[in-house]
Formats: C-alpha cells, structure tokens, sequence
C-alpha cells in the first residue's frame, strides 16, 4: 500500500531524495545505534555514491545526519563548518564493496565516550534507507520500524527471553532476525515491533543474562 | 480503499457522495492509523514547506556545480514586462523554476512526486492561491487530489526516473497538478480524469538524461513544461475536451514505455543530453575537480551561520541570450 505522505513528501533539503535526503538518514541512523556524539568518522562511498555523490551533497548529508539533523534541516549545505564547530573530524574516500547496493556507504565511527561502530548501509531510493552490516555481522533493517538491536553470546533460550519482555509490555513484534558470524560466537538479534518498546523494557532486557548490549533505535 | 484505480476511487467517492479527495484523506487515516486531523495536519506541513520555499527563495544561490542558479529570480523580474504568454503563465514559469533550482541548489522543498519534479504542483498551485484568493482549505483539498492521483500512477506505472524516465516524474507531477487545478476550479470527477489523462499523455515518452547524473540540467527546466502542460490539460478538460484513451489506460501505457525505454535514457546520464558534447564536457568538468565541486555558494541572510564563500566560476557559463531562458 502506497504511502500518500510518499507522494507529497517528504520534505527535504536537496537535490535528491536517494543520495541527499537517504544519506541524512543513513547518517542520523549511525549516530543513534553509536549511542554517542561521533567525534572521528571514516566514510567509505561506494557506486553511485562515490560517483555522483558529491554533485548531489551526498557528502555534507551523510555528515549532517552524524551531527543529528533531519532530512529538512536548512544546516544540511553547511554541515561540514558545523561538524568543525563541534569537533567531529571525518574522512571521505571511495571504495568498492563488493555485492553493495549502488548507494552504498560503509562508515567507521569513534564517539566522545569512545564508543565505536562500523556500520555499512544503502539508500534505496525516495529517502528509504537498509543498514545491511552492523559491526561485521549482516543485519537487515530500514527504520521504519521501532527497532531493537541487541548483542549477546550465543546462548540457549535468550531469544525466549528478549521475546517474554516484549510479550509483558504488549509490543508486537513485526520481524526478527539473528545473525552471527560463527556458532559461539556473538550474536546480533534485530528485532522490528509495530508498537513503541517502553524503556524499562529496554533495561530488562539489558539485564538479562548473557545480554552484552542493547541498542533501541525510536521510528521517527 | 485501495489507491489503484482512478475509476475504483471515482465511483467509490460517487457511491459515498463524497470529493475524490475525501476518499484519499480516508485511504491515508486508514493506511497509517491516524486521525482526520493528523492527516489534514501533515498535508498542511506540505503545503507550507512549498509557500517557504517559495517566498523564501532569493536566487542568490548556485548549485553545487554551478550549472544552475538565478533562473528563477530572471523570470520573476520578466513576468511585470509583458510577457508573451501574459503574467499569470509567467508567474507559473517563475515558480517552477525558483522551486527546481532551490531543490539543485540545496535548499528546503516538498519532493511531488520526486525532488527533481518538485516545482510542478506549486507552480500551479502558488500563484492561482494568491489570484484567485482561494482559502488553505482548498488547497489542502487539491494536494489531497493530487496526492490520490500519484498513488495510483506509482501504483500502476512507476514514479521515478530511473524506473521510467522523465514522463514518470515530470509527466506523473504533471498530471497531479492538472487533476488538482480541475479540483479548484469545481470540475467535475471525470473532467479530473480527463485532464490526469491529457497532461500524462502530453509528456509520454520524456527521457530522463541529466547531465553529470545531477537533478539540475534539465531538469530544473523540465518543471516549467510540467506546469505549463498541467494548466493546458485542466483547461482542455474543463472546456468539455475529453481525452479519448480513458486515465487508467493511459496511466498503464505510460508504464509500459517506460518499462520499454533503454537503460541510457533513464537516469544513467548516458544518453540525451547528457551524451552531447557539451554535457560529458561539463562531467568531465566536474569530475576532474572536486574540490571545486565542493564549493556551494550560499548567501540567505537568515542561515544561522554565514560563512558565505566567493562564488566561483559556474563550470559552463551560461551566455547572456540563454540566461533569459534556453
């Protein structure tokens, strides 16, 4: 089912809804699952990012998302003066990931509290965005969604309990998925619920056994 | 409802004794669980973001490549000297323009279907807002028109250039903005359909060719044949012209030219303009560059910070005759 708001929307800085408007949110999204104010960033562009990137602002959006604006925020053009304001020193480069989607970004972020994530994400055209890596480990989610993304050692029944956590607030859960990269090794679940997850579900579920971290990302 | 069918919504809205937008706003309080207000509301945010735009805009600013810039503020200035087409078409251009080249330019818009056909609806909509004195109400009704009108294209054929070329954005907006003024002007649901139809198939074929791979040339432009051709089709339809292919049909054939046209011609800046001299030139240019690339002029008093920098050549110089207008 089509979206009106899709039609007549969405409200943006320009020129382009895929590389300028999805690579704010793509950069909003990094700077959320970081947890922190990024204060050293590597950006990696791929396909049509790196070709064309520049000439659509794809790379003064990607900052501003850093920095927490929105798509609609007038700061977007200026956001690396403001990023020099704030302290947040980035790189750019171009590289080739390989089986990427064409707007693709791969991004190495260090925050204040020295925080750190890698994070791997495409723009899938009309401001629609997919983080396909997270830290290493393949995800697959868009933000369009409440969404959960936690960390924990691979377990018996940790997924039983992420889910009796839910079921007690009444949150509905519209898709999960758990990845890792090895067995033992850690495991990324990525939960996506149709209803907002109250906070002290969060902080249950955070001091669960064998829960190393718990990242909650609030749909905008 | 589904928003499929312009048929299926006009005699749904016909059964219900209700406006095709009614059955719209319906759809989207349905679709996202909202209130009539919300929705209401978030049309009226896009609204309001188009008239910013609009009153806002200076011309003072270039597009990150310097391609585009100005063109807008040029024919604001001609619309008062007796223009060929008198001021109200004028005006139109004017709009379209300003709202292209803010989009290129960085600046705040409402994509309508997409960003680079983000000039179309208020174009149209602006300028007969303030001449006709017609109230927000009405206007929030006109965008819900055009709303419906562009779920069902993207719906049946496609919205973007890269799917379907030109017609599919410029084309599609188009057709949102004619089934809209016919709305304003009280015609009625199947004259809608009748300029939706007309303005769709006017534009059929359009190639989506922007040099460089950026939203700026032509497509700034293409906004102004959007509007132009959108007005020309409300007029038709609410002159008792009919289009003889009924909207639905035609919406299909649009779909499938664009399914049908090659790879160059939609939004790869391989072909049309974007192949001729001038337009690898001007990628050369600016691939050759980059630092350049990464200047942006920007000059709006009321930004927070004004670290306004030297306006650097633009990469192609527009020659005095092609600035009124090429």
């Amino acid at each position: 089912m089509i979206d009106i708001f899709d039609i007549m929307g969405p409200i943006m800085v320009g020129p382009s809804s895929s590389h300028t408007a999805g690579a704010v949110r793509i950069g909003r999204m990094a700077r959320t699952l970081l947890g922190d104010e990024p204060v050293k960033a590597a950006l990696h562009l791929h396909g049509s990012f790196a070709t064309t990137g520049v000439g659509h602002g794809t790379d003064k959006a990607l900052i501003a998302g850093l920095l927490g604006m929105a798509p609609d925020d007038l700061d977007i053009p200026i956001s690396f003066d403001i990023a020099a304001e704030r302290g947040l020193k980035f790189t750019f480069d171009e590289e080739d990931l390989r089986d990427a989607h064409p707007n693709s970004v791969k991004m190495e972020l260090v925050g204040r509290a020295d925080r750190r994530l890698n994070m791997q994400a495409c723009s899938t055209g009309g401001g629609r965005i997919l983080v396909t890596k997270l830290d290493g480990v393949e995800v697959n989610f868009t933000g369009d969604y409440h969404t959960l993304i936690i960390q924990n050692m691979d377990n018996r029944g940790s997924l039983a309990d992420v889910s009796t956590a839910l079921s007690l607030a009444g949150v509905n859960v519209a898709s999960m998925n758990m990845s890792r990269s090895s067995k033992g090794s850690n495991v990324m679940m990525i939960l996506e619920t149709d209803d907002p997850i109250p906070d002290f579900i969060v902080q249950l579920i955070e001091r669960q056994p064998g829960i190393l971290q718990v990242i909650h990302y609030k749909k905008e | 409802m589904n928003l499929d069918s312009m048929k299926d919504i006009l005699s749904a809205a016909r059964q219900e004794g209700k406006a095709f937008w009614e059955i719209v706003l319906e759809t989207d309080m349905k679709n996202r669980g909202v209130s009539r207000m919300e929705s209401l509301g978030k049309m009226a945010e896009a609204w309001h973001a188009m008239r910013e735009a609009s009153e806002l805009y200076t011309g003072e600013r270039r597009s990150v490549s310097g391609l585009v810039g100005g063109q807008g503020k040029l024919m604001r200035e001609y619309a008062g000297a007796n223009p060929i087409g008198g001021e109200f078409t004028a005006q139109v251009i004017a709009e379209a323009l300003s709202m292209g080249e803010s989009n290129a330019c960085m600046r705040r818009i409402v994509a309508a279907p997409t960003a680079g056909a983000c000039g179309v609806l208020p174009a149209v909509l602006i300028p007969l807002y303030w001449r006709d004195n017609l109230s927000e109400d009405q206007m929030l009704e006109a965008l819900f028109t055009a709303s419906g009108i562009g779920a069902v294209i993207a719906y049946r054929a496609c919205i973007s250039g890269a799917a379907g070329g030109c017609q599919a954005e410029i084309g599609s907006a188009s057709a949102m903005a004619a089934g809209a003024l016919v709305y304003l002007r009280r015609g009625a649901g199947e004259q809608m359909c009748h300029a939706v139809a007309m303005a769709l198939k006017n534009l059929m074929g359009l190639v989506c060719d922007p040099v460089a791979g950026l939203v700026e040339v032509p497509c700034v432009k293409r906004n102004v044949i959007g509007a132009v051709n959108a007005i020309a089709a409300a007029d038709m339809a609410l002159a008792g012209i009919e289009s003889r292919i009924p909207v639905d049909e035609v919406i299909d054939a649009m779909g499938e030219v664009g399914r049908r046209l090659p790879v160059e011609f939609r939004e790869t800046a391989l072909g049309g303009l974007a192949a001729t001299p001038t337009g690898k030139a001007v990628k050369k240019q600016l691939h050759g560059d980059k630092k350049k690339q990464r200047t942006l002029t920007i000059k709006d008093s009321r930004w927070k910070l004004e670290r306004s920098e030297e306006a650097e050549e633009p990469a192609v110089k527009d020659s005095p005759k092609g600035k009124k207008g090429s």
